[in-house]
């Protein structure tokens, strides 16, 4: 950090102090309030904080901030490595993480979607890893198609190494411009959103994992890495059984590519493996809170994709539910996608609806005949249930909700 | 002909169905069902033939690429047009409702040929229209205060063969005060994605058309009770 020109160190500092602050005054990580003034100072604070460290940019629309964890654990048998671990994913937060780690040579960034292509051309990023794309808070997110093709501009001709997901067609048009891909066989559990051919629009094939246009030329490219159930094979066919304590398919398939990625830089997936099972909640996803004899299990749903997901790891029924949606605005305001989620298979199960947006879920629950009663409080549905299990699935202000009342320490 | 049993379309569901699009079927399936009259849907592909047999079509949103594939083929495949002339019912969202017209706006603002099913043209505005929308319908209709989310930049003109579906008490619509296009059995609206949840009304009438009579009424407790909450968030008199 000595080598920066005055101006940055200073904005580094004042950057700092504000993040210091910002927890101190309880209003977050404050790794945002940090990160901006430190950009307003210095525009190009990002560019001299990233340049001679060897950065990894992890992007999706899910999972993103679990496969950071992941990787950065990974990583961390190489020396320091600096990491946004509280999921703040655009460049103020960017430069909050290579601030507060001035010594680090390595860098894990998650990176909002959007935030692709500025983030890889300020930072020349020399790995990106690039996992799923589905519908996602339309009124802000904007259109996926086309975020996959700004994916591809900035990776045409751009010096990095991408590692991406081939069971996801979108994905793999966004990265198939770059000029070095690892293609990794991580599995698509949501398929709506890839009915067509990104390329050009044709009618895609789809035969189990593998797919095809009917119209062009585009198809899956031959995976350099599989996941299958819980097993990984690596290039060259060597396979390794995956041992997480994180729950569920779609952490099977952010651990492969986490694998995918390491290896780039030599850690071997028998020395990345226990780093990877050591990691037990990220940022409160997953967590099991205890209060008043319950165990109440958060998880972090935001879109369709999700949903499924987190469906995949519930208690078995008739496990109680609770579900909480609000739509201010990291949410997306717009409730519209709770209809491509199929509750259906919440039938069977005490289940409950709550947040600020909880006659939008009564609707829908209503609608796939699953019953359901509606609560002003979360704490409802914990004292109603006997002492036992609890799972929580929430979208993202109503799970940070949740998170600060039952302990955001843990 | 008008019959107790109604074949549901949903047309592309592979190109148009961005956000929450099923959500019309199933509102149509359950409020039909409630009345005893029972329900087919059939999910039509892009590379498949649209039935010309169907009593109401869905189109839904997409984005500008697959909405302009979705133009090109149902021209193409005319099914839509027979289902038009035979007075099938249509309801059309968003780019559904764009392809409706005459011509729309494509990826770079170029016009792109409609279906010429709806007597309106749109093009692209300045800005991006995203939030609540709330209008009153056409008195003709008798159907209740309109409420839904609108999430596009279409700006949308009415020729004289089309009525607007409603007039915009808040949010942006066509883009003049207005909100969507009729005409006959043919409904289209700028009210995205599952339209229909918060407006039993406007299902309602969509399934009057599609049997031909009057329907009895049914308990709206939560889609009423979600209508009163949404129609609160935005007009605080209300």
């Amino acid at each position: 950090m000595s080598d920066l020109p005055l101006r940055a160190q200073l904005a580094v500092a004042l950057g700092r102090t504000a993040s210091k602050v910002s927890r101190l005054a309880g209003r977050g990580d404050g790794s945002v309030i940090g990160g901006r003034i430190g950009l307003a100072l210095d525009p190009e604070l990002l560019t001299r904080l990233a340049s001679a460290r060897t950065l990894v940019l992890v992007s999706a629309t899910n999972g993103k901030t679990t496969t950071t964890r992941l990787v950065a654990s990974a990583m961390s048998s190489l020396g320091e490595v600096a990491t946004n671990a509280f999921g703040a994913n655009m460049p103020t937060g960017h430069v909050s993480a290579l601030a507060g780690a001035p010594h680090a040579k390595y860098g894990v960034l998650e990176c909002d979607e959007k935030y692709v292509p500025m983030v890889l051309r300020e930072t020349g990023a020399n790995i990106v890893l690039l996992m799923n794309l589905s519908r996602d808070q339309m009124d802000r997110a904007g259109e996926i198609w086309q975020l996959a093709g700004k994916w591809r501009k900035a990776l045409d001709g751009a010096d990095t190494h991408v590692v991406a997901n081939c069971d996801d067609p979108l994905v793999t048009w966004g990265a198939a411009t770059a000029k070095q891909v690892t293609w990794v066989a991580a599995g698509q559990a949501w398929r709506e959103d890839s009915w067509c051919c990104p390329e050009c629009g044709g009618p895609l094939n789809r035969d189990g994992a593998n797919w095809a246009c009917r119209q062009c030329h585009f198809s899956r490219p031959k995976p350099d890495w599989i996941l299958h159930g819980g097993r990984v094979t690596a290039p060259g066919g060597r396979t390794f059984d995956l041992s997480l304590q994180l729950p569920g398919r779609a952490n099977r398939s952010n651990a492969a590519m986490a694998l995918a990625v390491v290896s780039l830089f030599g850690i071997q997936p028998e020395q990345a493996m226990p780093l990877l099972g050591q990691v037990k909640s990220v940022a409160g996803r997953y967590t099991t809170v205890q209060y008043q004899g319950r165990d109440l299990r958060l998880l972090l749903a935001k879109n369709p994709a999700g949903w499924l997901e987190a469906f995949d790891v519930l208690e078995p029924a008739p496990g109680p539910v609770a579900l909480s949606i609000n739509a201010q605005g990291p949410d997306g305001r717009d409730t519209s996608w709770l209809w491509d989620v199929d509750y259906r298979i919440l039938r069977g199960r005490p289940v409950w609806a709550t947040g600020e947006r909880r006659l939008d879920l009564a609707a829908r629950l209503e609608a796939a005949e699953v019953d359901f009663q509606v609560i002003d409080d979360i704490e409802q549905a914990v004292l109603a249930i006997p002492p036992g299990k609890l799972d929580v699935i929430a979208n993202y202000t109503a799970f940070q909700d949740i998170r600060t009342r039952y302990g955001r320490a843990l | 002909m008008p019959s107790d049993s109604l074949k549901i379309v949903w047309i592309y569901p592979d190109l148009l169905s961005t956000y929450g699009d099923q959500g019309n079927c199933i509102v149509l399936e359950r409020r039909a069902a409630r009345r005893g009259i029972s329900t087919r849907t059939v999910h039509v592909k892009s590379d498949e033939p649209v039935p010309v047999d169907g009593d109401i079509y869905l189109l839904g949103g997409g984005e500008d690429r697959p909405q302009i594939l979705a133009a090109e083929r149902l021209h193409r495949d005319g099914g839509l047009h027979r289902a038009a002339e035979y007075g099938s019912v249509i309801f059309a969202v968003c780019a559904g409702y764009q392809i409706m017209g005459h011509e729309f706006g494509g990826e770079e603002g170029q016009p792109v040929r409609g279906l010429g099913l709806l007597d309106i043209r749109s093009g692209r505005g300045e800005k991006r229209a995203v939030g609540e929308i709330a209008g009153d319908v056409d008195s003709s209709l008798n159907v209740p205060r309109i409420t839904g989310f609108e999430n596009h930049q279409g700006v949308t003109h009415l020729g004289p063969n089309a009525l607007p579906l409603a007039k915009t008490i808040v949010g942006i619509g066509n883009g003049n005060g207005f909100e969507g296009a009729y005409k006959g059995h043919t409904v289209g609206t700028y009210m995205h994605g599952p339209a229909l949840v918060r407006n039993p009304g406007l299902a309602d009438l969509l399934l009057r058309w599609a049997v031909g009579r009057d329907l009895q009424p049914i308990d709206d407790s939560w889609a009423g009770r979600l209508r009163q909450e949404r129609l609160a968030a935005v007009l605080p008199a209300h």
